[in-house]
């Protein structure tokens, strides 16, 4: 019963360990750095133009939206399949809605999310029921809500309404879309770290029985993580929407699974109990620089590309920097018991 | 007893296995003759499975020999073990549930014909192996459709079906019922019969006599006695795993904890009274006043955690009742019982305790968080004070209070986790092995925390596995065995022998030790 101490392993030098440090803390950022100059060095002006820039970022807002959510919901040591098909039904929805007016069009996707969210939280907490299998059952249901809302077409918006300026106002220079996004990040981040809820989050994915031994109410912050990722996934439909003039019931599909690769890809653990809201948020950018340059790389006539290559591409650089993650934390946990 | 009168089947000598930071085997050596039934037995961490897990090939060990049937073996992988017939049963049963009984014994190796599998030979020969243990059922079933019993022998079944020379049984009665473990036995007594040897772990001290020939017992990772099971009774085996000599008289001030007046007076805070959950807790009761101390003694599996568990509302209860001040309690969760004052210190601080990669700063104020946000928003300067005053108070050696408490080494871990509860100034606190796996020195601060906090008016319960914590630190001391309250003492009248009896036999078979 007395554990008696081994011997430390050999130490390796401060440096190496500083360098490994910074690559496992902020690898995702080093790798979006890095691919940002080689865009600036290839492509030059027309890259760091900020027609460019800007749109980048407004493109992926919807991307980092549902990233967000889905972030706390894998720091719980869930996941939340059902998102990508929520953009859909609610984008179908703030269509529907747009002629009431810009607030009600947001207020009502939102509302939807929150309400598939609330579902899936409770079934998760309450039933204690897997999240994949309740979050895929929800994912085929908001599909198919959204198909019967729109009578399997695409539901255009009311050009008289004020909802299209949901994605084409300007706050100063800063794109709407992009200010909402940034504001939704800086609340996560908040949220996180600051209020009891955040903490419950990470108390909760990091070891649920101490968690529940500690008194933690483990099926109210269940239920609150998933409503948040399906709130955040019905401001992505609005976005949407908007963007596109139309709500299409077949919008979004995958879209999870980009969410989910933000946050791996930023370092967030898919066990749960770690993770950060700014590395999804690099994360997010990083999938979306990839895509622009690749579609530079097209403009340039390098190689003939169809899109379906590109998703190839964009599949093995996900991997690339997931292998390249897990062996540095391996590495790191190696030096540290 | 040499071992040239025995014929060995297995020796393993020497055997040293060290996992990071810990020794698990130190020179360890098990010997057992071919038809024989050995008994293992030791505390949790002796080292028992670790040995297993090195004969079966599940770990590599890092010195000594193993001798099996005659030539000297090592197995790196579980199946090379399983090939030259060492079989392993384990406590979960490893089978698959849906497959059907038959399945479950070939697994792996289907009889085939023509590259599909042969259902009819499948069958026959599963029903064969079983009738040879004396088992009749259709073995076209579905294994989940057995009870645990019958799914065990499945599991022997498939053993046997491997031509195994020793099996190996890991607490093989622990899901059983009475009659199951009969039926059990009687299967045992077939295997050797055949020539086969069992090798079989248990923690329950009435089966050991009946089943067994002979019995290993280990402590802290070395082999401590090798013996006839006729030569040696039921409390030298509890003394020798416990590291006792029977007649040595205890020296005091072995432990942390000082003389302190006996709290024999006062209302009791917590009264609990045949407590009953399954098997597990059959009739369970014990008490504690306000600033008294009360040890809770018994052999691994005596419903001891489970008690702790069922007060602080951590699992339900069939019957029986909890008084806390008197009134009546049923708490439906931790938060309930938190909220009643009560704080539970877990034993297994890393799969129950801490939450590795958050903060010190946030485990200790962990339970504390529902009183400590303003608006949900958490008030870090009011976290923060409390976070200073514990790590001051308790002498938290960290570097800071933002170092992942992952890194902290045991003792450090454990007092962050006792501050976790003080920090909301409770009444009760439970604490199951307040002292297991850490230093002598941060031990002795811990006990004498628990003296200190005990004066200042907590009543403290307290589970644990050394007689010396519990006979130097104990006002009172409880004794469960299987699942009942079979014995209390009063501070004056505790003797070492009459507790390792208590907890061996029973209080009642007292007169028959004697």
């Amino acid at each position: 019963m007395t554990a008696r101490t081994a011997s430390q392993e050999p130490t390796t030098s401060g440096w190496q360990q500083w360098a490994a440090g910074l690559l496992r803390q902020q690898g995702a950022l080093i790798a979006l750095i890095a691919i940002f100059l080689f865009g600036v060095w290839r492509y030059g002006e027309n890259f760091t133009s900020e027609f460019n820039l800007w749109t980048l970022l407004r493109n992926n807002t919807y991307f980092g939206l549902i990233a967000l959510g889905m972030t706390f919901v894998i720091m719980t040591g869930g996941i939340d399949l059902s998102v990508g098909a929520v953009v859909a039904l609610t984008a179908v929805a703030a269509a529907r809605l747009s002629g009431e007016g810009l607030w009600v069009a947001v207020a009502g996707a939102i509302g939807l999310g929150l309400g598939v969210g609330l579902i899936n939280g409770a079934l998760i907490a309450r039933f204690r029921i897997q999240p994949f299998i309740v979050t895929l059952a929800t994912l085929l249901a908001a599909r198919g809500g959204a198909l019967n809302l729109s009578n399997n077409a695409s539901v255009s918006i009311d050009f008289n309404s004020n909802f299209k300026d949901l994605w084409r106002t300007n706050v100063g220079e800063v794109p709407l879309p992009v200010v909402i996004t940034a504001f939704a990040f800086l609340l996560g981040s908040i949220a996180l770290n600051l209020t009891r809820f955040g903490r419950h989050v990470l108390a909760i994915g990091g070891n649920e029985e101490a968690a529940r031994l500690a008194g933690l109410p483990i099926a109210r912050t269940l239920v609150a993580v998933y409503a948040l990722s399906g709130a955040l996934a019905g401001l992505s439909g609005a976005l949407l929407a908007a963007q596109g003039n139309t709500g299409s019931p077949i919008a979004g599909i995958g879209w999870e699974l980009t969410a989910i690769a933000a946050v791996v890809v930023g370092g967030t653990l898919l066990t749960g109990g770690r993770g950060s809201v700014w590395t999804t948020l690099v994360g997010v950018l990083l999938l979306g620089l990839i895509f622009n340059e690749l579609n530079f790389e097209r403009g340039k006539g390098t190689f003939e590309l169809t899109q379906y290559w590109e998703e190839v591409i964009r599949g093995a650089f996900l991997l690339l920097v997931v292998i390249l993650q897990s062996r540095l934390t391996r590495r790191a946990s190696a030096s540290t018991t | 007893m040499t071992d040239g009168e025995r014929d060995l089947l297995l020796r393993m000598d020497g055997i040293c296995k060290s996992f990071p930071g810990v020794v698990a085997l130190d020179n360890a050596w098990l010997r057992v003759g071919r038809g024989e039934v050995h008994c293992l037995v030791g505390q949790n961490g002796a080292g028992k499975s670790t040995l297993m897990k090195i004969l079966n090939g599940a770990y590599r060990k890092d010195r000594g020999t193993i001798t099996f049937d005659g030539r000297e073996v090592d197995f790196h992988k579980p199946h090379e073990a399983q090939e030259a017939g060492i079989s392993t049963i384990y406590q979960e049963i490893n089978l698959v549930p849906y497959r059907s009984v038959a399945e479950n014994i070939f697994m792996g190796r289907e009889p085939r014909r023509f590259g599909l599998i042969n259902w009819p030979r499948m069958n026959r020969e599963a029903s064969q192996v079983l009738s040879r243990l004396g088992i009749q059922i259709d073995v076209r079933q579905p294994l989940m459709k057995l009870n645990v019993a019958l799914q065990q022998m499945v599991a022997i079944a498939r053993a046997v079906s491997f031509q195994a020379k020793l099996v190996i049984m890991d607490e093989p009665t622990s899901s059983l019922a009475e009659h199951e473990v009969a039926t059990l036995f009687e299967v045992i007594r077939g295997l050797k019969a055949q020539g086969v040897s069992v090798i079989y772990i248990s923690h329950r001290l009435d089966e050991l006599h009946q089943i067994g020939d002979r019995i290993t017992i280990m402590r802290d990772g070395q082999t401590i006695e090798e013996r006839p099971l006729s030569e040696i009774s039921k409390l030298e085996i509890v003394a020798k795993m416990l590291g006792r000599e029977l007649d040595v008289v205890q020296q005091a001030g072995a432990t942390g904890f000082r003389k302190r007046a006996a709290h024999t007076d006062g209302e009791p805070l917590l009264e609990v009274k045949h407590l009953r959950r399954g098997r597990v807790l059959q009739d369970a009761s014990v008490s504690a006043r306000p600033g008294e101390i009360v040890g809770l003694a018994g052999l691994l599996g005596s419903g001891r955690t489970e008690v702790a568990r069922a007060i602080f509302g951590a699992d339900p209860v069939d019957d029986g009742e909890i008084r806390i001040n008197g009134q009546r309690a049923r708490f439906r969760s931790p938060a309930d019982a938190i909220r009643a004052g009560i704080g539970f210190c877990t034993e297994d601080r890393k799969s129950e305790g801490i939450i590795p990669y958050l903060s010190v700063r946030e485990n200790l104020t962990l339970a504390a968080l529902p009183t400590l946000a303003r608006n949900g928003i958490v008030d870090r300067a009011r976290q923060r004070e409390i976070v200073d005053r514990y790590v001051r108070l308790l002498g938290i050696k960290a570097a800071s209070a933002e170092q992942k408490i992952r890194e902290l080494s045991g003792g450090n871990q454990q007092k962050v986790l006792l501050a976790r509860w003080l920090c909301l100034n409770p009444k009760l606190l439970l604490l199951d092995e307040p002292t297991r796996g850490i230093d002598v020195g941060a031990k002795a601060e811990i006990q004498k925390l628990i003296d200190d906090l005990a004066d200042a008016g907590l009543g403290v319960l307290m589970i644990s596995s050394e007689i010396e914590e519990l006979l130097e630190g104990s006002d009172r001391i409880t004794v469960m065995r299987d699942g009942k309250t079979v014995a209390e003492f009063e501070r004056d009248e505790i003797d070492q022998r009459a507790l390792l009896t208590a907890m061996a036999h029973g209080a009642s078979a007292e007169q028959a030790e004697a």
